[in-house]
């Protein structure tokens, strides 16, 4: 990582903590607006939020680890999480799920290597009555079908 | 600010789906005292919506009773239970009864801030829920002094969760705003003695919140009167799977599952699964029971299965969604839910004793007393019920889906 | 100790808050419960494990330590409580209403041995290859349970890599079983924070920061978290093989100091009560067991405070006589590794406040190498220096590069307590039968201000003993030179000396107040680290930190299992072992005179005892790269 991305990240982050408060309970806050600018939250970044919420660098990770939707190693500009759940599983996931591997050339867990999709499972994510549904970013989509799915992915930047 | 969504409201329902507009409980229950609303809480008998039942009116009261500096409303809007997509619909189209419930609730307790707890997968409304605060803001109806009633400030802010169902137990959601790993507390103390920052607190699922505002302008005896005895007023029910409807439906407690189905156009229905994969799974001959707190009770999640399904398929997903979804710190659950799972799959492959399914149904029902939160109690609900209920197709590949 | 009033222990770690009468006797001061059909009272708000314990009912645990906040994350201890649907875990359920409790129901045992057999369906290796057979916490919960089968199977291949890249811990993950009593050890009880769960549900396990290797973390080598881990899943660094080799080895010429803490825990090992010293048998087993030279920490122990003790003067010196205001005053005591490594990452722009002088171990190799050496007439390249101490920071103290002063390296290896019971027990030595036997010249006589180093407040009362009495020209106005003040196990202990009719060189120091603190676990030290940074500690003039709890007889080194009540015992050792002695302060020391006759010739913080007996510190930072 350069300086001045360093020092940029470092001037980011201070923000968000003067934006959310210089306190422990603001940490999932911060994470999340850095997940959700960068794709991940580096290792820098995760210091940098400790020394700032005096926390130990370790506590941080700890935290990041636990929730699937954070995450500390790069991921793509879009991440498409897939739900697995059975309602949508019996709504055929599957068809979608060969369809998604198949179109981007990589499986679940995976990124592109055009840094373009990050493909991933999910748990249940609330739309078991317009099954299968997935989200990409934090957008939804439901009703899919293998070829519905697949266009959408045409439609993202 | 008209928004969209004032307009295309159709659903209908006794109580939640019943005629309600923003503002009427909020001005109703200031004009008497707290007393008065924790009355008619009490006389409604409304019991907590997420599926454990605990009488609203007593959390409230225990938390409206201490002295504490500061108390808070939280609303648990971390609905993760697979099937479960009622609070979506309650968030999305009748933002009036979760937020009016909330200040009525901020009222009542005598706290000053509410805190929505809003799954992560819902971060697609963010910007619609926090319009709708707006609004409240512009019209006094949130903020300070509301509705000119000297001394009663309150506000709402919602917070994200980022993908943990655990965080739907409500301690383990007080440690995630907290800023740590979403593991649930040890109870005692309970969240309305040592809640959120240490202070009492109440956590109440959206479909509670969302009834209150109905019992303050209607009172409690007409919520009384949908439902049966012991649980009183409406339930909605998320109701997915192999059914020609699926879809939010309120119903009053009571209703058996025979009637559900029909209502929903399930055919050739082989089981349901009622309160998600932590419920319990009900096979064809027990249709006739019914949803209530004396019966089946439930968050609100039916997932329905014809003919055609593979019930050791169904429980495989339900096992390894406990298998992620646990948080990790207890014994019990971290470790027994992969031995079920291993089960289920050794089972699948025909690598089994029946001594071992024993001894799993065993470490089942050990898991359901000695977890440390609902989490790891329920999860072996699915493996037990499944196996108990389904055991001919499963082991003796005699029913009609299997194999 | 950490467990009350810390901001940074989760709310969920906190015990519950109870309103809890002062004493039992006042009315509401005790709860009338039944446990097992039996009617007891107990203390309001009492958990039941304490309440079972006051009723000699024993009920397991593994996750619960009397150090550590409550967890009840492991989930053995649970019990069946009248009107509950569930069971509940007898160390966080707080005692505030008559309660019917039944500890031994169907319903639980089997609980209990449930979780004991999916523990062990997870926990890699088996007993008899784990150094920690017959001191293991789930070996003995698996037999007391009758589980002698793996019920729900057993982890045939290693989910982990073993990490030994640290000098002082090795880490085993396959062997963790998220007791999590390490995390809490390092977060709460320390304040280092290098230990965390990682990951969740069947995932989960405790890690560093990014899993990195322990040496890549700021680990402050305390290894307080070896001594509260209930099975093998942490472990200090054993060099004991190498120490074999060079024992077998007619070239080399193998000395061993012992420290005071060692002695006075060592029995533990070999099943005796804590509270009873070793010293002279101990010496007797070493030499069986084949060490040339058998030789006193406590020796270095008074050496360091003629160099502290005179560093400390001359600071006081410069800053009252020379009024320089370049000189860092309090000065802090430099001999805990572990607290020096922690200042070195906390708060390394206060290292100038650190006495130079090494710690004893470090002293000892430099003038056993250069000194001794050259009295016994031995090239000191033949010279294997074995230190046994109480601590496993010492182990990556003896490695550090500035330590070679002697041009080679000081000190070969670090010893821990543990290490060398088993190689007592590996020579077919059974250490309480031995006869007494003396240290070896020329370091063979050590005073009680040395010894004490080995009790939290032991270093401030053995500096004062001698500064008071170079500065007055008495003794230390205590009775029996038992300088109370400086003694228990209160966190942050201060107290102050004041200093009247000084003798003619000292005269600049009449009627000043000597102000202490003594601090140890690093949590403290943390505590004092902030006083100090908002200028409440300029008056204050002598700091002494331990990084370990209870000071070093308390140090990762040391038997398992710790507690308080076990690290009291150890101190009574020590203070009796102390007050026993004729010699009782260090600057009487006849061998320490020698050396400064016959050696450092220019004597205490001179040219040549800078050089062998003073170090430097490297400001390290928080940043993990």
């Amino acid at each position: 990582m350069l300086v001045f991305e360093k020092n940029a990240l470092s001037e980011e982050i201070e923000l968000l903590v003067d934006k959310y408060g210089m306190d422990r309970s603001s940490l999932l806050q911060i994470l999340q607006d850095i997940q959700r600018k960068h794709n991940h939250i580096s290792d820098f970044a995760q210091q940098e939020i400790a020394r700032l919420l005096n926390i130990h660098p370790v506590e941080v990770n700890s935290v990041i680890s636990f929730y699937s939707f954070l995450h500390s190693e790069p991921q793509g500009r879009n991440t498409i999480k897939l739900c697995q759940t059975i309602s949508c599983d019996m709504a055929g996931k599957q068809n979608i799920e060969d369809a998604l591997t198949r179109e981007l050339g990589i499986s679940f867990g995976e990124t592109t290597k055009d840094k373009k999709f990050t493909l991933e499972h999910t748990n249940c994510m609330g739309m078991c009555d317009q099954g299968p549904a997935m989200l990409i970013n934090e957008k939804v989509f439901t009703r899919l079908d293998p070829e519905k799915a697949v266009n959408i992915l045409k439609e993202v930047e | 600010m008209e928004t969209k969504l004032d307009k295309i409201k159709k659903r209908t329902g006794p109580v939640l789906f019943s005629k309600y507009t923003r503002g009427d409980a909020i001005k109703k229950v200031i004009s008497i005292p707290r007393e008065d609303v924790l009355f008619e809480l009490k006389t409604s008998g409304l019991k907590g919506r997420g599926g454990a039942g605990f009488p609203t009116s007593t959390k409230w009261m225990l938390v409206a009773a201490s002295t504490a500096d500061k108390k808070f409303i939280v609303c648990n809007a971390d609905e993760g239970e697979p099937g479960t997509f009622k609070d979506r619909v309650l968030l999305m189209e009748y933002p009036e009864l979760v937020f009016d419930g909330m200040v009525v609730a901020g009222y009542t307790i005598g706290a000053k801030t509410g805190i929505v707890y809003l799954r992560g997968e819902y971060e697609y409304f963010l910007g619609q829920l926090e319009d709708y605060l707006m609004k409240m803001r512009d019209d006094n109806l949130l903020g300070k002094n509301i509705l000119g009633k000297e001394g009663f400030d309150f506000d709402i802010s919602i917070r994200l969760g980022s993908g943990a169902y655990v965080c739907g137990e409500e301690t383990a959601l007080i440690e995630s705003l907290e800023g740590h790993r979403g593991e649930p507390r040890n109870r005692p103390p309970y969240p309305v003695n040592t809640g959120y920052l240490g202070f009492p607190t109440v956590v109440n699922n959206v479909e509670t919140l969302s009834s209150v505002p109905h019992i303050m302008v209607k009172g409690g005896e007409w919520f009384k009167q949908h439902g049966t005895d012991k649980s009183t007023g409406s339930k909605l029910f998320s109701i997915s799977g192999d059914c020609e409807k699926p879809g939010v439906y309120e119903l009053p407690w009571g209703t058996s599952l025979y009637v559900l189905l029909q209502l929903v156009g399930a055919k050739n229905t082989k089981a349901v699964q009622v309160g998600g994969a932590s419920g319990v799974c009900i096979p064809k001959n027990k249709f006739d029971r019914f949803l209530a707190y004396e019966d089946i009770a439930t968050g609100g999640s039916v997932i329905i299965f014809n003919e055609s399904r593979d019930m050791l398929h169904v429980l495989e997903n339900f096992m390894e969604f406990f298998v992620e979804e646990s948080c990790g710190q207890c014994t019990p659950c971290r470790i027994g839910n992969t031995k079920l799972l291993e089960g289920v799959r050794k089972i699948k492959s025909g690598d089994y004793t029946f001594g071992y399914i024993n001894t799993l149904k065993d470490l089942g029902k050990t898991m359901q007393v000695a977890s440390k939160c609902g989490l790891g109690q329920s999860s072996p609900n699915a493996f037990i019920s499944i196996l108990e209920n389904f055991k001919d197709e499963i082991f003796f590949h005699n029913g009609n889906g299997s194999k | 100790m950490a467990k009350e009033n810390n901001p940074r222990i989760p709310v969920s770690q906190q015990p519950f808050k109870v309103q809890k009468p002062e004493d039992t006797t006042t009315i509401g001061g005790t709860i009338s419960i039944e446990i097992n059909e039996k009617k007891v009272t107990v203390p309001f708000g009492a958990t039941i494990l304490e309440a079972c314990k006051e009723n000699q009912i024993h009920v397991p645990t593994l996750c619960h330590h009397p150090d550590l906040c409550v967890a009840g994350v492991c989930r053995i201890c649970v019990v069946e409580v009248d009107g509950m649907r569930t069971l509940q875990t007898s160390c966080t359920f707080p005692i505030t209403s008559p309660i019917k409790i039944h500890t031994s129901t169907p319903m639980v045992r089997k609980a209990r041995r449930h979780i004991i057999d999916l523990l062990l369906s997870e926990h890699y290796g088996e007993c008899y290859s784990c150094f920690r057979n017959e001191n293991c916490e789930l070996q003995t919960l698996a037999k007391e349970y009758g589980v002698d089968n793996y019920t729900f199977g057993h982890i045939t291949t290693p989910k982990f890599q073993v990490d030994r890249s640290s000098a002082s811990v090795v880490r085993d993950m396959n062997k963790c079983i998220l007791c999590k009593r390490c995390v809490r050890t390092c977060i709460d009880l320390q304040e280092v924070g290098c230990l965390e769960a990682i990951d969740r549900g069947h995932e989960t396990h405790v890690g560093t920061f990014l899993d990195k290797p322990l040496s890549d973390v700021i680990c402050i080598n305390c290894g307080q978290c070896i001594n509260r881990c209930p099975t093998g899943a942490l472990r200090a660094n054993d060099p004991s093989d190498q120490i074999w080799n060079a024992i077998d080895d007619p070239t080399k010429h193998v000395v061993i100091q012992t420290a005071p803490s060692p002695r006075a825990a060592i029995g533990e090992e070999f099943g005796i009560e804590p509270g009873q010293s070793f010293t002279g048998e101990l010496n007797t087993a070493l030499k069986r067991i084949g060490f040339d030279k058998v030789f006193d920490t406590n020796y270095t122990a008074d050496l360091t405070i003629m160099e502290e003790g005179t560093e400390l003067l001359n600071r006081l010196k410069k800053a009252l006589v020379d009024k320089d205001e370049s000189v860092k005053l309090p000065q802090f005591t430099s001999c805990s590794p572990g607290w020096i490594k922690f200042i070195e990452h906390f708060y390394p722009e206060y290292l100038d406040y650190l006495s130079t002088a090494k710690s004893p171990q470090q002293m000892f190799g430099a003038i056993t190498k250069t000194f001794y050496a050259k009295e016994a007439k031995i090239n000191p390249e033949d010279i294997v220096t074995v230190a046994l101490m109480p601590c496993s920071a010492k182990k990556f103290e003896c490695n550090r590069p500035e330590m070679n002063s002697s041009g080679f390296k000081d000190v070969d290896y670090g010893l821990t307590t543990r290490e060398m019971a088993k190689m007592i027990k590996e020579a077919g030595i059974y250490l309480p039968e031995m006869p007494k036997s003396h240290f070896d010249d020329p370091f063979g006589d050590a005073s009680g201000a040395g010894l004490i180093f080995g009790a939290t407040g032991g270093v401030m009362e053995a500096a004062l003993r001698t500064v008071y009495e170079l500065v007055t020209g008495r003794e230390v106005p205590f009775k029996n030179l038992n300088i109370t003040p400086c003694r228990g196990f209160e966190g942050i202990k201060q107290a102050s000396v004041k200093l009247e009719n000084c003798v003619e060189a000292y005269k600049f120091l009449e009627g000043v107040e000597v102000k202490f603190i003594v601090a140890h676990g690093t949590a403290n030290a943390t505590k004092v680290m902030e006083m100090l940074r908002k200028g409440e500690l300029n008056d204050v003039h002598f700091v002494e930190i331990m990084a370990c709890p209870g000071g070093c007889l308390g140090g990762g080194g040391q038997p398992i299992p710790t507690s308080e009540e076990i690290r009291t015992k150890r101190a009574q050792a020590i203070y009796a072992e102390d007050e026993s002695l004729e010699l009782r302060k260090s600057h009487e020391n006849p061998h320490v005179k020698l050396l400064y006759e016959k050696f450092l010739t220019e004597g205490p913080c001179s040219k040549l005892s800078h050089q062998l007996l003073h170090t430097h510190y490297t400001k390290r930072g928080k940043f993990i790269l």
